[in-house]
């Protein structure tokens, strides 16, 4: 079943066409990789699909549902996470209270979430427990270090126990034994049964951990299927070497 | 009709003043991203300086630009290096809480030396005026309004023709990345705060030329200056003129058309209008945070 | 029992001796001039303290809560008049309806000025309130213009004539309180502080940014409203420009930056500190100018020595000297409970 139908979506910013008509079906239960050269616009498909930015053209479906004027926060709510380029957390926030803050529940009632809070905390800490950052709790966020940011922030999304996760470059800047613990984590929440869209640049990390592989070259969806297959096609290497 | 007709003539003369002074202010918003609300107070401290050197040193209000300009430059920059400079988290907020102080501190001192008393700059040719139309044009606004046309398009050229210009406009567009090429933002900040008060000064003498003022009348001009920013868009110079020009040609058609009483509150009408459609005024760009 | 605990029930120690003492000021010290200062300093109380729920909390920096207050007092003025109720106790039973229609307001206003980012926002708070102050100059069928509106007078007079308004404006102060705090602790407020810190990245993991921040700004306006409610019917006669004053609004925005933005008590610490000093000024040098020079002045140095406010620097040098001289613990789990 797929999980995400991105049809033909298209945004141009002034005379620069950052997404022309890219097509991208992501299936239940993988873990696709969004690959592609700088500025073919694998984070301009994240903010559309995210309801940052709006499409000029093309659907993106979830759940065979149209999700294509909602804002960030519904989105969220629907199901569909994301982590950023830069990985953003709340710095005057304890990384427990990072956390604690995404919502389950729509509109007014957000208001009154309060009864959960004992199950929240303990749920919030078994993340932090998993992720191997549960001793920094306490800690104020802006106090990290750049590795437990990012591990905060996907374990803040997954609080809210999305199906869908959308990850931006999860291994920029972060140091190799780090990375592996990463992978790591992406496969047994995989195995949890949560799907991921990863786009990252670190072409052996990617080739080992994802299932489908899609490349994206000026905007576009150039080939797409298994790491193996599509690393061989020639399109694909024109793409990384050509201009 | 020729009322309706004169009116607008009126409000664009006038828009000029407010052009210029609204483009100080959203210039300084634009570089260093605070909201100065000692604008209207700098302005009205611009207007008794030329008070003063026009009575003491019997010169033409005009001519004290020539001492109060360079004077209100440098009292800007100044003013940027001891009291916002140092403010480095939670700029925005603090500064308006700065500007403010600045401007109750410059009311509280201006009353001191000058009293409560309402005063207005005087010219020996301020009442004579000459036939347009159906009307009479008085030639203190068409100065006033030729003299914000001029520095505005000094303060143009500046920007767009200099290398010091286009740091400011650098600055404006990216601090960070400004600073990353090599441009000192520190200085340009404050040179920029500079340019606002001076630009403040020459409103300031074609203000209190046109409208009797005491220390007390920075609250009404403050609201007005902010109001025509935001209109136009925070930051963007063309938005300021403008959004002066619409709000000043709409109030003096309204005082006559309606009444004066309800002129002030067109202003903020049209605000509200633009700011449903267009939330970020009239030239403002939409801010998103790097996604 | 542990250092943390201590410091906890100290702190509720302190609170409940706090509280008994403003309950029984006005019995110690009842000289009507020290209960007129009593009176304005739980009112800036109450006003810093609501002003935190939405400045505070979200960053979203309100200059125009002036308006709420004005608002308040005119809504309050008018239904006693229309109703004819005499002045007495039952005045008071009006001020929350007087909340009530604030709410209205603030719910309008803040939808619409909601809609633009930080700085623009400021701008649009200001504007409103010059707009609230010229409507009330000039629907003088309404508002009696610039002559002003008049409340009835209450039976109680002379010398104790203030001990009602002083409780009715502590019951408001410790009732914003509360309301603080209780927001301080829940989902909702969090949710406002991740707002504050990053607004697109609480959008991003479901924070329903534009209800919350609603909800944020009519609460702190009615408490707003409400305070100036009872400040119209204490001072007995109101004018546009004094109750719809910029003043009042950039007090309690200056009490909150001093004691500290967003923590409960900096607050209350602000108005404590910068009302009394305010009165005392006003009345040694409200005749000359230089009162707003020496207020200027003082401003001034709060905010460039302590930009912070004062508690958290405090709580930042506690912490520290804790961490040298105390057993060697890790920093107390203090943010989701102070």
């Amino acid at each position: 079943m797929s999980l995400l139908r991105i049809d033909n979506l298209s945004k141009r910013f002034g005379g620069v066409v950052a997404v022309d008509e890219c097509s991208i079906t992501v299936e239940a239960g993988s873990i696709m990789g969004l690959i592609g050269p700088n500025g073919s616009g694998k984070t301009t498909v994240f903010n559309m699909v995210t309801g940052f930015i709006p499409s000029d053209k093309g659907t993106v479906s979830f759940k065979s549902k149209s999700i294509d004027r909602l804002g960030p926060d519904r989105i969220y709510e629907l199901g569909i996470g994301r982590t950023f380029q830069l990985a953003r957390i709340f710095p005057r926030l304890t990384a427990l209270e990072n956390m604690l803050v995404p919502v389950r529940r729509k509109g007014l009632r957000a208001l009154f979430s309060r009864a959960d809070w004992s199950n929240e905390r303990a749920r919030a800490m078994e993340m932090l427990e998993f992720l191997d950052i549960a001793h920094v709790a306490n800690k104020l966020g802006g106090t990290l270090s750049y590795g437990q940011r990012k591990l905060l922030e996907l374990g803040a999304v997954l609080m809210a126990e999305p199906e869908l996760v959308l990850l931006d470059e999860p291994a920029g800047g972060v140091n190799p034994a780090l990375l592996e613990k990463i992978g790591e984590h992406i496969r047994r929440l995989n195995e949890r049964g949560i799907t991921f869209l990863v786009v990252e640049h670190n072409m052996s990390w990617v080739m080992n951990l994802c299932t489908e592989v899609v490349v994206l070259h000026r905007g576009r969806a150039i080939a797409s299927g298994k790491p193996d297959a599509v690393r061989q096609e020639p399109a694909v290497l024109d793409a990384y070497l050509g201009a | 009709m020729t009322l309706v007709l004169e009116a607008a003539v009126l409000g664009v003369l006038t828009g000029g003043v407010y052009a210029l002074m609204a483009s100080g202010l959203t210039l300084i918003f634009g570089v260093m991203r605070i909201i100065n609300v000692g604008h209207g107070a700098l302005v009205v401290l611009g207007a008794y300086l030329s008070f003063a050197a026009s009575r003491s040193l019997g010169l033409d209000p005009f001519l004290t630009l020539v001492i109060t300009m360079p004077v209100m430059f440098l009292l800007g920059v100044v003013i940027q290096t001891i009291f916002i400079r140092p403010l480095r988290t939670d700029r925005e907020a603090l500064s308006v809480l700065v500007t403010y102080a600045l401007a109750l501190g410059i009311e509280g001192l201006l009353g001191y030396f000058f009293s409560a008393n309402y005063v207005q700059l005087k010219a020996w040719y301020d009442t004579a005026s000459f036939p347009i139309g159906g009307f009479r044009i008085t030639y203190v606004y068409v100065f006033g309004f030729v003299l914000c046309l001029g520095i505005l398009g000094v303060m143009f050229l500046v920007l767009y023709r200099t290398t010091f210009g286009a740091s400011i406009r650098a600055t404006m567009l990216n601090r960070t990345a400004a600073q990353l090429i090599g441009i000192d933002v520190d200085r340009v900040s404050a040179v920029a705060f500079g340019i606002g008060m001076a630009t403040a000064a020459a409103g300031g003498v074609v203000f209190g030329i046109t409208t009797a003022f005491n220390p007390g009348s920075h609250y009404d001009l403050i609201s007005r200056l902010l109001t025509i920013i935001v209109l136009g868009g925070l930051g963007s110079l063309r938005g300021a003129i403008v959004a002066a020009l619409i709000m000043l040609v709409s109030e003096d058609i309204t005082a006559v058309v309606i009444s004066p009483v309800w002129a002030t509150f067109v202003f903020f009408v049209i605000l509200v209008a633009v700011l449903l459609v267009r939330p970020q005024g009239l030239y403002g760009v939409r801010v998103r945070d790097r996604l | 029992m542990s250092i943390l605990r201590q410091t906890a029930n100290l702190k509720w120690v302190g609170i409940v001796a706090v509280f008994a003492l403003a309950l029984v000021l006005p019995a110690i010290a009842s000289d009507p001039a020290t209960t007129n200062i009593a009176v304005f300093t739980m009112m800036y109380i109450g006003l810093a303290t609501a002003w935190n729920i939405m400045g505070g909390y979200t960053g979203y920096i309100s200059l125009g809560h002036a308006a709420f207050f004005g608002f308040g007092a005119y809504a309050l003025a008018l239904m006693l008049g229309h109703l004819h109720i005499a002045g007495g106790y039952t005045v008071f039973l009006f001020v929350p309806i007087a909340g009530v229609a604030t709410a209205v307001l603030a719910v309008g206003i803040g939808w619409f000025a909601l809609r633009t980012r930080a700085a623009t926002f400021v701008i649009v708070t200001i504007a409103f309130m010059f707009m609230l102050q010229l409507l009330a100059e000039n629907l003088v069928g309404l508002t009696g213009g610039g002559g002003g509106m008049s409340f009835p007078v209450p039976p109680w007079r002379g010398g104790s004539f203030n001990p009602p308004y002083y409780y009715a404006m502590l019951t408001l102060a410790a009732f914003a309180l509360g309301i603080s705090w209780w927001i301080r602790r829940s989902k909702f407020g969090l949710g406002l502080l991740a707002i504050r810190d990053d607004e697109d990245k609480a959008l991003a993991v479901g924070v329903p940014t534009r209800t919350f921040k609603l909800t944020a700004f009519v609460v702190s306006a009615t408490l707003v409203g409400m305070i100036g409610a009872v400040y119209g019917y204490y001072v007995t006669y109101i004018y546009p420009q004094f109750v719809v004053d910029p003043l009042i609004g950039i007090s309690m925005v200056l009490m909150v930056f001093l004691g500290g933005l967003g923590t409960l008590s900096g607050p209350v610490l602000g108005a404590l500190i910068l009302e009394p000093a305010q009165l005392s000024l006003a009345y040694n040098f409200g005749a000359s100018r230089l009162y707003l020079v020496l207020y200027a002045a003082v401003f001034l140095l709060v905010i460039l020595l302590l930009p912070r406010g004062i508690v958290p620097s405090v709580t930042d040098l506690l912490v520290r000297w804790r961490s040298r001289t105390g057993p060697t613990a890790p920093a107390p789990a203090k943010a989701l409970n102070s």
